[in-house]
């Protein structure tokens, strides 16, 4: 019998806000221990919790980039269970009214159009952080309520690798609209795997299996590639799963497990009464929306369709903002945007990179490309002197027109001068004549290349094998 | 005598210079000394700090301060043990806290400083506000000063009796079904419970943070009044605080009450309450005729749910507000060999028996299959009980109630019967659960023994206003407020 998995995730992320989610502490990785602490994030008697207006702004905005529909009623609840990293012993959380729900996250896959459903993505704080040492404890608090927002998926990723890009795609949305640097190394990101697995064909769900512990994407990945194999094979071998979680030692590279559906936590949630309930007015709402930028994919779907890019350049201005910005803004008054986007990749780019210089370091406006590829197009000079004017405009800030001129690059299009170089190029290649005639294409381009040379390079190219062919016949 | 004055009376000497803010604070100090080894209202008094403020106060006014401006200013008020003063402890009347020392001031507090208070003393209470007698202090019980064998109520107990006893002109206590009226009943003072939202709540340590507030307590209607204003107020450090403009209460006192449309709710009148108690309360209700109110008989359906909900409401929230102290961070400490031995440990030793009896219930009414059940429930019901009082009050101005249904009873009596302890609280419990303010003032006595009996005047949100003009009325219009406890043993 083949089995299929089915996958939800769990990923938590840290919002980028100046300040913690309940109090003015900073939100800042790698200070020392307990130095950005105060009564309310330690959890001291008397305190009280003021929500953060940032989160809140960013949770709405992150629940615009998912998709998801901002609820009109959300609260937040207390989770209770004691731990030593957590001051309060209950977790500030949304329970049944979340901020943000039902939502959708599109990522390339295998060369498709993926889709994975959010369920929701709520607020919750941090907690801090234990450290152990070989005779004592430590805690560290700097994290402890710290924004954190909990997105959940619905079941809808059916491999190690699916999940693995959903990640990635979820991470590239998230740096992109500002919500959170998703840095791994700072544990700005942390996620929770669900699994299970069935037969093909099976429509209920298996025996969910979660896993936690996983401080990497590749980890989860890696995670997943053991564990549905495991999940198979018990049941292949007439074993039955247990609902349960499980820890993944990325040491071992196995999962193990935490605890059971009887250990399971009764985490006793209820309306948190330090906080009133949120009900965004359209103005607040507004505002965040004001704040949504395009995403990474619908970018480049909207770049290859607006100015017939292929692919591989709208990548590279998705990956390349300001050299997007760029773009776009010059490509408004383009009558050929795809030379455009040629040009701005191809050549400024490397320019810029060779010059080690940036987009505002530039000595020419963006016109300036647009009027060389319009003295291109027009005939008036060959690529390959567009990219020496290029050079030369890139290097001093002349106007392409400037440059032809005062180098007289105008191309040669006058027959006359043509066939005047095509004459002397056939009087001095008797041999390269003898091997045209004698059916050699290869030679035609040689002969074109000498004509070429002849003129400096101005000859307009096709022009001059058109006068060739046509001598070269008579000769004959 | 400086210390059995209230506040204005107080204010109007050092306003004239009769006497220093350090002359009155040593009063009181002095009154503590004699009186407090009986009645043991307060759990410490930081005299170098009270002296040191009061000496402040005099400069201050020296210097030209303005009594507009700091109306409190040279007022030695005491504090309930529940609420932080910054370099002080805070204990909550538990062992669980340790040497526990706030690093800062509850809001209350940082506004009574700057209306110029000297804010002194830390106030006996039943551990953790759970409690109607101050027996389930850790440090021991607080004696009633109408008679030492005698409760003063509780949760503020230490409050109480500490105004009754003039060891302080007026003190803070915390109320979360009835902590402040109760005890203001049995001692024959005034406290007043506002409207949930109104005083800030920062820097009070949560019992049950849906019904918490923090009041005044005081020897007359004026000075809770005078206290109330200065407390009051939207908070940025308290998001259920109500941006609510705080009038100056004590200005409307002595206008004419004549008019004013007062409901005396049947359900308050029945069952356990004393024949003696009954008899004040329609007294009162008379004299209250006479002043030119209008009084009638209203309807509060809900009121016989009201103990079972408070008990599931409020133990829900307090088994996660007193879950942070677990000996790990703070507080006294018993070491375990892994952290759930220590929380074990520390909690099984610091807690009191009343604080583990409703953790363990509240941690039950949310316990997964009973949830429903009990907690989301008594939530349905919290709402009928508010639903019945805004009805009542598009009749009536204020409702008229017994404040407890008994006078103070003895130490011991009710101890061993949390449950007779919790119907102590039947006629205060409502007003938390509405969200709605209330006020006790004294309304007579028993005649054997002389104890004090409280009325509760109950007025709508934000009400505390008319509240405290019809309160203020009455007691002009009667002895009761006059009489103090006879201390001299
Ligand atoms: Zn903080």
């Amino acid at each position: 019998m083949e089995y299929e998995a089915v996958i939800g995730l769990e990923t938590h992320v840290q919002l980028k806000t100046q300040s913690k989610m309940w109090c003015g502490c900073a939100n800042e990785f790698g200070a020392s221990p307990n130095t950005h602490v105060c009564p309310v994030c330690l959890g001291l008697p008397g305190v009280m919790p003021v929500p953060n207006e940032e989160a809140l702004r960013l949770t709405a905005l992150t629940g615009l980039l998912l998709n998801c529909e901002i609820t009109a009623y959300a609260k937040f609840d207390r989770k209770n269970y004691f731990y030593p990293d957590m001051p309060k012993n209950y977790q500030i959380t949304q329970y049944d009214r979340p901020s943000t729900k039902n939502g959708l996250v599109e990522f390339e896959f295998e060369g498709k159009l993926a889709q994975v459903r959010i369920n929701r993505a709520h607020l919750e704080e941090d907690v801090g952080k234990s450290f152990h040492f070989d005779r004592q404890s430590g805690l560290d608090f700097n994290r402890a309520g710290v924004p954190l927002l909990e997105i959940v998926t619905e079941p809808d990723i059916t491999s190690p690798d699916m999940a693995y890009a959903y990640l990635e795609a979820l991470k590239e949305i998230l740096i992109h609209g500002g919500v959170s640097d998703c840095d791994m190394e700072k544990g700005m990101v942390r996620c929770d795997v669900n699994v299970s697995v069935r037969p093909i064909g099976q429509k209920e769900l298996g025996m969910k299996i979660e896993i936690k512990n996983m401080n990497s994407f590749s980890g989860a990945r890696r995670a997943l590639e053991y564990e549905i194999p495991r999940q198979i094979d018990t049941l292949r071998q007439g074993g039955k799963l247990a609902q349960e979680t499980r820890r993944w030692e990325d040491s071992t590279g196995m999962t193990e497990i935490m605890r059971t559906k009887e250990e399971a936590h009764d985490y006793r949630y209820f309306p948190e009464p330090d906080l009133m309930p949120l009900a965004p007015t359209p103005e607040w709402l507004a505002a965040v929306r004001a704040r949504q930028v395009e995403l990474p994919l619908a970018k480049k779907r909207r770049l290859m369709t607006q100015y017939q890019l292929p692919a591989s350049d709208a990548d590279t201005f998705v990956n390349d903002t300001p050299l997007a910005r760029y773009f776009e803004a010059a490509a408004t008054g383009a009558k050929n945007p795809k030379a455009l986007a040629n040009w701005v990749i191809n050549n400024l780019r490397a320019k810029m990179a060779e010059a080690q210089i940036t987009l505002a370091d530039l000595k020419f406006p963006a016109a300036s490309i647009l009027s060389l590829i319009e003295l291109v197009d027009a005939g008036k000079i060959s690529s390959k002197i567009a990219q020496e004017v290029f050079a030369e405009m890139f290097a001093s800030g002349e106007t392409p027109e400037q440059v032809v001129t005062r180098k007289g690059l105008i191309q040669v299009s006058d027959t006359g001068a043509i066939e005047k170089f095509c004459d002397e190029a056939i009087a001095a290649n008797p041999r390269s004549v003898a091997d045209y005639q004698a059916g050699k294409a290869a030679a035609l381009n040689f002969l074109k290349g000498q004509v070429m040379k002849l003129s400096k390079g101005k000859a307009n190219p096709g022009l001059a094998g058109q006068v060739l062919e046509r001598k070269l016949a008579q000769i004959k | 005598m400086l210390h059995q004055l209230t506040i204005s009376e107080l204010t109007g000497k050092l306003t004239r210079r009769e006497v220093t803010a350090c002359e009155a604070m040593e009063a009181c100090l002095s009154q503590i000394e004699k009186t407090d080894a009986r009645l043991h209202a307060f759990l410490s008094v930081d005299k170098n700090d009270a002296l040191a403020q009061a000496a402040q106060a005099d400069a201050a006014i020296q210097a030209g301060a303005s009594f507009a401006e700091q109306p409190l200013l040279g007022i030695p008020i005491a504090v309930k043990d529940v609420i932080a003063v910054k370099n002080q402890p805070l204990n909550c009347g538990s062992k669980i806290l340790g040497k526990y020392i706030s690093p800062f001031d509850a809001t209350v507090v940082a506004k009574m400083r700057a209306a110029g208070a000297i804010v002194f003393g830390r106030l006996n209470m039943d551990e953790f506000a759970m409690g109607s007698s101050t027996e389930n202090s850790a440090f021991g019980a607080s004696r009633n000063p109408w008679d030492t064998d005698r409760t003063p109520g509780g949760s503020s107990g230490g409050s109480a009796v500490a105004v009754a006893a003039d060891e302080c002109l007026a003190a803070l206590g915390s109320d979360t079904g009835g902590s402040i009226r109760q005890p203001a009943a049995l001692c024959g003072i005034v406290g007043l419970k506002p409207t949930y939202g109104r005083v800030s709540r920062y820097g009070l340590v949560a019992y049950a943070s849906s019904l918490d507030q923090i009041g005044p307590m005081g020897k007359c209607v004026a000075d809770t009044a005078i206290l109330l204003r200065a407390i009051g107020g939207r908070d940025p450090l308290d998001a259920t605080s109500v941006d609510e403009p705080v009038p100056d209460y004590a200005k409307s006192l002595g206008q004419s009450v004549k008019g004013a449309k007062i409901g005396l709710p049947k359900e308050y009148l029945g069952g356990g309450l004393d024949p003696e108690i009954g008899q004040a309360v329609q007294a009162a209700v008379r004299q209250l005729e006479s002043l030119g109110a209008e009084v009638r008989e209203i309807s509060l359906p809900h009121t016989e749910y009201a103990i079972a909900t408070y008990y599931i409401i409020a133990t829900a929230e307090a088994s996660a507000n007193l879950a942070r102290f677990d000996g790990v961070r703070y507080g006294a400490r018993v070491d375990g060999g892994d952290p759930i031995e220590l929380y074990r440990k520390t909690r099984g030793a610091g807690f009191g028996p009343e604080v583990k009896r409703r953790i363990i219930l509240g941690t039950y009414v949310l316990s997964t299959g009973y949830y429903d059940a009990y907690y989301l429930r008594a939530q349905k019901v919290r709402t009928l009980i508010r639903q019945d009082f805004l009805n009542a009050f598009k009749e009536v101005d204020a409702i008229v109630t017994p404040t407890t249904p008994t006078a103070a009873f003895k130490l011991g009596e009710k101890s061993q019967d949390p449950l007779q302890m919790y119907l102590n609280d039947i006629f205060t419990i409502s007003c938390n659960l509405a969200g709605i303010c209330g006020i006790s003032v004294p309304c007579g006595f028993t005649k054997y023994p002389h104890l004090p009996i409280g009325l509760q005047l109950l007025g709508k949100p934000f009400g505390e206003e008319t509240l405290l003009r019809l309160a203020h009325a009455y007691e002009q219009s009667t002895p009761w407020h006059r009489e103090r406890p006879p201390l001299q043993r």
